[in-house]
């Protein structure tokens, strides 16, 4: 019999059958979790459609209140009403809007585990794979499924291997690799796979950025991500307490892959994604010298303790340049907490940054930091497409928080290195 | 699905129109109404198309359609607008899978076909032979619909209608 990948392991645990690539299966979910944006449409379809009497097990489905949160309006307002009220009478638990962003919470809670079958109606649920669950993001009929009959079909997607060997540079986080690998793969290289991290470089990256790599995975079309679990996964489980079974899963060392790229980590450098694609993959050097009006450091791919470690290293004893506009959004409370704790938030605030809860905030332009015409943000961020955060004349960079916090110190985008060696 | 044959305008689209593109957060943050989102369809594209498309209209775009987000206001919105149909070379996973379940028609189309189509040509799609013809232009190409899994959905007029009929999920029936 053939090796497996992964995907192809979890998912013939998940489905009871041994399957492979291209074989389609029904397969049972250990987790289902919904935010405002998408939560009100899979409820509306339980309740007037499927029948809301049928739901799974409330204990594991979650709602956060992060993408327009608080709301800003009336009608949000009502959508987030609608929410509560469903999750009341459910017993579902909801995240209310200060907790933070869904996929950041549901990792630091313990709810992404090893070994798990895990679907969000977000597209960056993929985040979880960083700790060696499967999880992807689906549409909220499909979620509203899911919390029907805590199960889905899926199609066993093929793997890519991408092997990562050394160490990464200065100033250069997981961000740049995600960065690289869309330079190479595209929007839609990895469209309906999976992208397996093997390599004795994974050890050498900080569970912050390897959650970073795995979030932008979607970016490049892919299905969901993978790293294998360690040490480092296993001691995070142990501090916030896992909330469901820790299972690992490893794929064969004989399983098939589509294809194997080996990323070399040293030869990585601090990278920006132009307008209008996150495939747009520059230097940072070719795109020096844009001015820039705000720069929003947060979001679910970079809004961990590792990426304001990383602005604070820049912003120490420095400015925000006037007219510049600096938004700094650590992805969730227990992050803003450690940050109050260790002394960055007092960094940020004295540079002039605007510091506040978790939310998704300019990175869905819907509420909070919106761009008007012709502006140009530097955003950590995972999408740069015309209007994503505003205005359709907008334009959005993204970088890893040192080159967007270097950009909010200079007033333009440089090579972030340049300030970490007048430090 | 009554119909085996679809007529209309093309509403002709580039490569890796993205989800954001078919309908901003800043209308799907505020309604889940397939007619209101309808209103703001393709708006960060060209602010006038909304008021252009009508309903029966097929889309005709390049690769990667719907990449993004998982947000099924996307084809919501398209759906509230009334266009059935979607032609492309190739498209994104959660889109696709969103698009079935809302009893969308996804079709994949070779690239020669999209590149020599114009915008609000007509376009004809007929499922009996599995082509489309772009009557202005004189191209046709062969279609490559959903496998027969999704097929099924799709037939039914999506997973709501399917469960309407039956009783039960596509999935559930050996159960």
């Amino acid at each position: 019999m053939a090796g497996q990948t992964f995907s192809e392991k979890l998912l013939s645990i998940k489905s009871g059958k041994k399957v492979y690539a291209g074989d389609i299966v029904v397969a049972k979910v250990d987790l289902v979790y919904m935010h405002d944006g998408t939560a009100p449409l899979a409820i509306k379809v339980l309740r007037e459609e499927f029948g809301e009497d049928r739901i799974w097990n409330p204990n594991r489905i979650l709602f956060f209140i992060d993408h327009v949160a608080p709301s800003s309006n009336i009608d949000t307002s009502k959508l987030h009403k609608y929410m509560r009220e469903f999750a009341k009478k459910h017993g579902i638990r909801v995240f209310e809007a200060g907790y933070g962003i869904n996929h950041q919470v549901v990792f630091e809670e313990g709810y992404a585990v090893p070994g798990a079958l895990i679907v969000g109606a977000d597209s960056h649920t993929v985040t979880h794979g960083a700790v060696g669950a499967f999880a992807t993001g689906v549409g909220s009929t499909d979620a509203a499924i899911a919390m029907m009959t805590g199960s889905l079909w899926f199609k066993v997607p093929d793997s890519l291997k991408i092997v990562l060997e050394g160490r990464l540079g200065e100033a250069v986080l997981g961000k740049d690799v995600a960065l690289y690998l869309l330079g190479e793969l595209g929007t839609s290289g990895a469209n309906y796979m999976t992208l397996e991290f093997h390599g004795s470089g994974v050890k050498n990256l900080s569970l912050d950025s390897r959650l970073t790599i795995a979030n932008m995975s979607v970016e490049m079309g892919a299905k969901n991500a993978y790293f294998p679990p360690d040490e480092i996964v296993m001691q995070h489980l142990e501090r916030v307490g896992a909330k469901l079974p820790v299972k690992p899963v490893y794929p064969d060392p004989n399983a098939e892959y589509v294809d194997t790229i080996t990323v070399e980590l040293d030869k990585i450098e601090p990278l920006v994604a132009a307008p209008p694609l996150p495939s747009n993959v520059k230097h940072v050097r070719e795109v020096e010298g844009v001015e820039v009006d705000q720069v929003f450091i947060g979001s679910c791919t970079n809004g961990r303790v590792e990426d304001f470690h990383a602005a604070a290293r820049i912003l120490k004893g420095r400015r925000v340049k006037d007219g510049v506009r600096c938004i700094a959004i650590p992805a969730s409370r227990r992050v803003f907490y450690e940050l109050l704790r260790d002394g960055t938030l007092e960094i940020l605030v004295e540079a002039g940054c605007t510091v506040t809860h978790g939310t998704c905030g300019p990175c869905v332009g819907a509420h909070f930091g919106i761009l008007g015409p012709d502006e140009v943000m530097v955003a950590t961020s995972n999408r740069n497409f015309p209007g994503r955060a505003g205005d359709r004349t907008a334009k959005i960079y993204l970088a890893n928080p040192y080159t967007a916090a270097a950009a909010a110190v200079e007033g333009k985008i440089v090579d972030p290195r340049h300030l970490l060696r007048k430090a | 699905m009554a119909s085996k044959r679809f007529e209309g305008r093309a509403i002709r689209l580039g490569d890796d129109v993205n989800t954001d593109n078919i309908i901003s957060y800043r209308y799907k943050s505020r309604t889940i109404d397939p007619r209101e989102l309808a209103k703001h369809v393709f708006e960060d594209i060209d602010p006038e198309l909304p008021k252009k498309i009508r309903p029966g209209d097929i889309i005709v775009a390049g690769k990667n359609f719907g990449y993004g987000s998982s947000r099924e206001h996307a084809p919501l919105a398209i759906k509230g607008a009334g266009i059935r149909v979607i032609l492309a070379e190739s498209f994104a996973r959660i889109f696709y899978r969103n698009a079935v379940n809302l009893g969308l028609l996804p079709f994949t189309v070779p690239r020669h076909f999209v590149e020599r189509t114009r915008m609000w040509d007509h376009i004809v799609v007929d499922l009996e032979k599995g082509r489309v013809y772009n009557t202005d232009s004189g191209v046709e190409a062969a279609i490559k619909q959903p496998p027969n899994f999704m097929w099924r959905i799709v037939e039914a007029g999506g997973i709501v209608e399917y469960y309407r009929r039956h009783g039960r999920l596509p999935w559930e029936e050996s159960q």
